[in-house]
């Protein structure tokens, strides 16, 4: 199973973003490609993501996709599209691989091969072009890469990278950057400018020591037992 | 903006309703922490309410960890404060900006008014002189500028580009931050 | 029904001692589609035959494309036509204000467009001229036009006119002094156009693909292809 998307964020013309992340983690073996409103899609997938971690330790199972599918359909519809979340969910699970989209509205679908959001006609142009069934990994590889890639070229709402993530039956590797057809050329000049350009009225230098006059907290170093989970 | 060890936030100070300058000292610029900061550009009102629950909230997190907050941790609690407003958002774009306190590595991210982080690598904006902004940093910016030059880049960065909207300007704060040092720095900017 | 369109697309122009430079990115598009990866903006004006190689007046139009056409196809004629009857090519001062006047007719059915002028003036020195849709024009040394143009004007008036940079040691807070503008040589002037639309496909949308400048000289027009990003 193979699942990409391209990098870019967008507020209205101009590039917000030029290399987010689009590909969410629900669980090892099931991610979600995420379109419409940024946010949504981030805390949407980050919630049935937490629903299905819980629901995977009560049962003692791995987490189907149909679950996560459904659970992501239920919530979306309980909001009526309120929120902007266009999903492409894909996983593998005891009962095989499967791919899914999800409306903002909660419509679904179950098809061999989806595009979604603004690239989503030029990605399912090269998808319903090149195509044909029980292809490799390489060749999945491969031929989302370059449906991804046309929406980078062709559609104004994508561009930058690509990202990819491979789901097998044993593991997932997610491609951070699997192509980058984008890079910004050298500038032509060096815009650093000589030190005192700029006219300053005031100027207040707070040297860490002299923060102590202030607030009266303290590091302290953990050591051993009392060291917790979260300090690396 | 990102620095070599170090990072950089500023602001004008305008505060207007729509046309009409109402003052010319508003600092958008809020200090978390050491070395946390926080930009808000947006609806004045909620400019101040979001400042202060974030000062509550940090304080808590003091209270009940013992220790300071991380700028990557506070970015965190920026963007789940204001996802839990979504559909009555808080109109308030914000930026943190810091260096983390165990690695001293640069940090900053912005947000859109529903918590959506945008993490960069070189330079987060913010505000009506967004557009004005990005013309400006992605030109003028560089990777590994030192404390000195990239107070340089930001100041005539903003400068340039707040003279350009209607809606900025009135002079500008800009705090570079180090990892023993903050320095506040007042530019001289157009009055009008 | 929508009577206009935009394009967008966006131009540039920088006038320097004895020469004038007007670009544009070279991208068609209408919403989220690219209609063509090129289609110029930037023409020469006046010349005596179609092939415009003694043109010495160089427009720049972006907005709605059809409209920029037609301004263009307007303005051509009326220099043309000026050259037939007086023996001479207009100047770029009557050129400029002809431009105005042909704007301002159709003031309530505007031509949607950012129009820019560019040329040599009777002294010898690099001339633009910027408009708004209806006609209201200004000369000026450097402008940026069309959809990522707050995105590079700010940044033409801290690399052209300097602006907000003082003289390093030259007094403190108000006392400094501020750096004193000096126009640019033509290859300091291609550098900074090329980096400015570097950074405008960066972060808008609508411009890219190529880039298109045209240099203007007492010796004649220039005209450079360079690559921009396509994504």
């Amino acid at each position: 199973m193979a699942i990409a998307a391209d990098t870019r964020a967008t507020s209205g013309p101009i590039v917000a973003d030029k290399n987010c992340e689009k590909l969410h983690y629900i669980s090892p073996q099931i991610w979600c490609a995420g379109a419409g409103t940024a946010a949504d899609t981030e805390f949407t997938t980050a919630l049935i993501s937490s629903q299905l971690e819980l629901h995977s330790l009560s049962t003692g199972r791995k987490p189907r996709v149909v679950t996560c599918m459904t659970l992501l359909k239920q919530h979306l519809f309980r909001y009526q599209g309120h929120i902007g979340a266009y999903l492409v969910v894909a996983g593998v699970d005891p009962t095989g691989t499967h791919l899914f989209t999800v409306h903002a509205h909660g419509s679904t679908d179950k098809l061999p091969y989806v595009t979604m959001g603004s690239g989503s006609l030029a990605a399912m142009s090269v998808f319903e072009s090149q195509w044909k069934p029980n292809c490799t990994k390489e060749d999945a590889m491969n031929l989302c890469s370059l449906a991804i890639q046309a929406g980078i070229f062709n559609d104004l709402g994508s561009g930058s990278n690509v990202d990819m993530a491979v789901i097998t039956a044993d593991k997932t590797t997610l491609h951070r950057g699997f192509v980058k057809p984008n890079e910004r050329s050298q500038k032509l000049k060096n815009y650093k400018f000589k030190r005192g350009t700029t006219a300053v009225l005031n100027e207040k230098i707070i040297t860490k020591d002299d923060i102590g006059k202030y607030v009266s907290v303290h590091e302290l170093e953990a050591t051993g037992e009392e060291r917790m989970d979260i300090d690396p | 903006m990102v620095g070599k060890d170090c990072v950089a936030i500023a602001c004008d100070l305008r505060l207007g309703l729509q046309a009409l300058t109402v003052s010319n000292n508003f600092p958008k610029v809020f200090q978390y922490g050491d070395n946390v900061f926080l930009g808000l550009t947006g609806l004045a009102t909620d400019v101040s309410t979001v400042s202060d629950l974030f000062r509550y909230k940090v304080n808590m997190y003091r209270l009940r960890e013992e220790r300071a907050i991380a700028p990557s941790t506070f970015a965190n609690l920026v963007s789940s404060s204001l996802y839990e407003r979504r559909f009555g958002p808080y109109f308030v774009s914000p930026v943190v900006a810091g260096l983390d306190p165990k690695t001293g590595a640069p940090f900053i991210c912005g947000f859109d008014s529903i918590g959506c982080i945008d993490f960069a690598k070189d330079f987060i904006v913010s505000g009506t002189a967004s557009e004005q902004l990005f013309g400006m940093c992605e030109s003028l910016w560089e990777p590994n500028l030192g404390p000195e030059d990239l107070f340089e880049t930001i100041s005539q960065a903003l400068l340039s580009a707040v003279d350009r909207d209607a809606l900025s300007g009135w002079g500008a704060h800009v705090y570079v931050i180090e990892k023993n040092k903050v320095t506040k720095r007042l530019l001289k900017g157009r009055q009008d | 029904m929508a009577i206009y369109t935009d394009n967008g697309g966006s131009t540039l122009a920088i006038a320097g001692a004895d020469f004038a430079i007007i670009a544009g990115d070279t991208r068609l598009t209408s919403g989220y589609s690219i209609n063509t990866r090129y289609a110029p903006k930037v023409f020469k004006i006046g010349g005596s035959t179609s092939s415009q190689d003694d043109a010495s007046i160089l427009l720049s139009v972006v907005g709605f494309a059809a409209d920029g056409e037609a301004l263009k196809e307007r303005l051509d004629a009326v220099c043309k036509m000026y050259r037939y009857r007086h023996g001479k090519p207009m100047s770029v001062s009557a050129c400029a204000k002809r431009l105005s006047t042909i704007l301002y007719s159709k003031r309530f059915f505007p031509y949607y467009v950012h129009a820019i002028l560019g040329g040599i003036d009777e002294d010898g020195t690099g001339a633009v001229y910027s408009y708004d849709p209806v006609g209201s024009y200004e000369r000026e040394q450097c402008r940026a036009g069309g959809a990522a143009a707050s995105l590079i004007m700010p940044f033409l008036d801290n690399q052209v006119n300097f602006k907000n940079q003082y003289i390093p040691g030259s007094g403190i807070g108000h006392e400094l002094q501020e750096r004193e503008r000096v126009p640019l040589p033509r290859d300091e002037v291609e550098v900074l156009v090329k980096d400015a639309f570097d950074s405008a496909v960066e972060r808008h949308i609508e411009v890219g693909d190529g880039l298109q400048m045209m240099i203007i000289t007492k010796d004649g027009i220039e005209e450079k292809l360079l690559p921009l990003k396509r994504d």
